[in-house]
């Protein structure tokens, strides 16, 4: 490992206590991925304020106990409680104490509080090329392939550790041999959908992408053109649900990929995948646990948190309330305050829709009925809540959930 | 062999070989060390005490946590055994090393022959010290 001089003083206590520990970490971790040096971090998104147990806690009082501070902007994931709207918190008392003090504690150490999944949304958006310790698998796709950022797969520990320090290993997605593209999904006959269809078929190739491709980077041909940012973010979340994705390059759409041999680095890349629309239908169909016309007891949206381009999306279809079950959208703190001075947080009250934010509705208790089938629009909610909360999921676009919140059952739109 | 250590320990135990790779973090719970991915082929299979050997990381980067975790609880595999180096994975058990002092050694096998043939034996001991790792078939 080649240390440079900046390298040498956080290892020898110069920059404080906390750095110094915090680059052992850094250091076993590097070498361990076979990195020859480290690189200056631009900037770190910690995925460490969701509670799994005493180690998260343990960790993070271990850097307030030697008084650290971060280094780099650091922004924070979604924590297990809403600090803005406690009351929605229905969980477990004691592990809702021990959530707010792992988040607390985090802000103690100098993170922002941002508590989103989202933090390239609103409140911190890289620049192209931008070096990252990143955690949180949304973002991690997001940062590397909408924006063009570099991040590893950093974890839980490594992304507080690189924030301690500043700094963050040379390997992997932070060197531009290693982001070129080694397979092929193709989508085909989607290049006209509507806007609505779009949502579904990026969460179908990213769910391909993820199952077919491993850690290997996809490029993705033949998306729709009015493909958004959004359901690229959808796209890359659900590749990171059902995969070991980092990376992918849609053609056309995202910066490293123009065209296919820039996405590839003009060497040959088998195709992995074809994806027409009865594919794309039958791949969307298994993530429902239950039948059209199933009674539903809540729609969870936001996951990945809601963008103020989502809100706009969702403003209109309010028309249809009211609501026969309860509507969560899941969002960051920063979007709740633009929406509520503009006056879009109130048309979303009117209307019945309950906003959530510093946490998501698939990994701490919010919901308040699960006794029947949940609708989302989010391929990466419909992955993980059976598991997590132990509740049946129907999946559908953002209109077939709105018709069906109404409706009261799985309804198309 | 061109295994390499990612984690330090020592571990043995009964091996057990996942037909897919797991996320730790919504995929698997801390508290039974049991497997709970409904899409996984061993979606019950309890991980306990076993040389956990599983090809590559997957899903989200919580997994780390959990595994710290797990691993505190001592409901996590004694070893993990990668075909290809993991950061998650890796992370988690150095971690749980730091704060605990409890070993779970992590070693990436870099050759899918060997580690097929390394899978398929039922029992291993596994010794993973400073870049080197030694798997040996136990009785």
């Amino acid at each position: 490992m080649d240390l440079t001089a900046t390298d040498h003083d956080i290892l020898e206590g110069r920059q404080g206590r906390a750095a110094a520990d915090a680059f052992t970490l850094v250091l076993k971790f590097a070498e361990a991925v076979g990195a020859q040096r480290l690189l200056p971090c631009a900037s770190a998104h910690v995925d460490g304020c969701l509670y799994h147990g005493e180690a998260s806690l343990d960790f993070v009082e271990r850097y307030v106990a030697l008084e650290g501070r971060v280094k780099v902007p650091t922004t924070l994931n979604v924590g297990s409680v809403d600090l803005i709207h406690p009351e929605l918190f229905i969980g477990d008392a004691a592990l809702g104490a021990a959530g707010k003090r792992l988040m607390q504690a985090h802000l103690e150490l100098g993170c922002t509080p941002s508590f989103t999944c989202a933090p390239y949304q609103t409140l911190l958006r890289p620049g192209f090329g931008d070096q990252l310790a990143w955690a949180e698998s949304n973002a991690i796709v997001f940062a590397n392939s909408v924006i063009g950022a570099r991040t590893n797969r950093y974890g839980d520990f490594i992304d507080l550790a690189c924030a301690l320090t500043g700094r963050v290993p040379d390997y992997g997605l932070h060197r531009s041999e290693n982001r070129r593209a080694g397979a092929i999904v193709a989508v085909t006959g989607c290049k006209d959908a509507s806007p609505d269809q779009a949502g579904g078929i990026a969460v179908a190739a990213g769910l391909a992408v993820g199952r077919e491709c491993g850690d290997t980077i996809a490029a993705i041909t033949g998306l729709p053109g009015c493909t958004s940012e959004d359901d690229l973010k959808a796209l890359g979340a659900a590749a990171a649900s059902s995969g070991s994705v980092a990376m992918f390059h849609a053609v056309g759409l995202t910066p490293e990929a123009p065209d296919l041999a820039a996405a590839t680095g003009g060497r040959q890349a088998p195709v992995v995948a074809r994806l027409g629309p009865e594919e794309i239908a039958g791949i969307l169909a298994s993530l429902s646990t239950v039948a059209d016309g199933t009674p539903l007891t809540a729609v969870a949206l936001g996951t990945p948190h809601f963008s103020l381009t989502e809100f706009d999306r969702l403003l209109p279809m309010l028309d249809l309330a009211p609501f026969s079950v309860p509507i969560y959208v899941n969002t960051g703190r920063h979007e709740w305050d633009r929406l509520s001075a503009d006056g879009r947080a109130g048309r979303l009250e009117a209307a019945g829709i309950t906003v959530v934010v510093d946490t998501c509705t698939y990994v701490t208790s919010i919901i308040r009925d699960l006794s029947g089938a949940v609708m989302t629009n989010s391929g990466k909610w419909a992955y993980y809540a059976p598991g997590n909360l132990g509740v049946d999921v129907a999946f559908g676009t953002l209109a077939d959930t709105l018709v069906s919140a109404r409706a009261g059952r799985v309804v198309r739109a | 062999m061109s295994a390499q250590c990612l984690v330090e320990g020592a571990a043995r135990g009964p091996s057990l070989k996942l037909d897919d790779p797991l996320s730790f973090w919504g995929g698997f719970d801390s508290s039974s060390g049991k497997v709970i991915d409904r899409f996984h082929p061993q979606h019950g299979a309890c991980l306990s005490g076993a040389i956990l050997f599983m090809e590559r990381g997957r899903g989200s980067s919580s997994g780390a946590s959990v595994l710290a975790e797990a691993i505190r609880l001592g409901t996590a595999p004694a070893a993990i055994i990668l075909l290809v180096e993991d950061a998650i994975i890796t992370t988690g058990a150095l971690v749980a090393q730091m704060l605990y002092q409890i070993d779970c050694p992590v070693v990436a096998i870099r050759n899918q022959t060997e580690w097929q043939r390394l899978a398929a034996l039922p029992r291993l001991e596994v010794t993973a010290g400073a870049g080197s790792a030694m798997l040996t078939p136990q009785p």
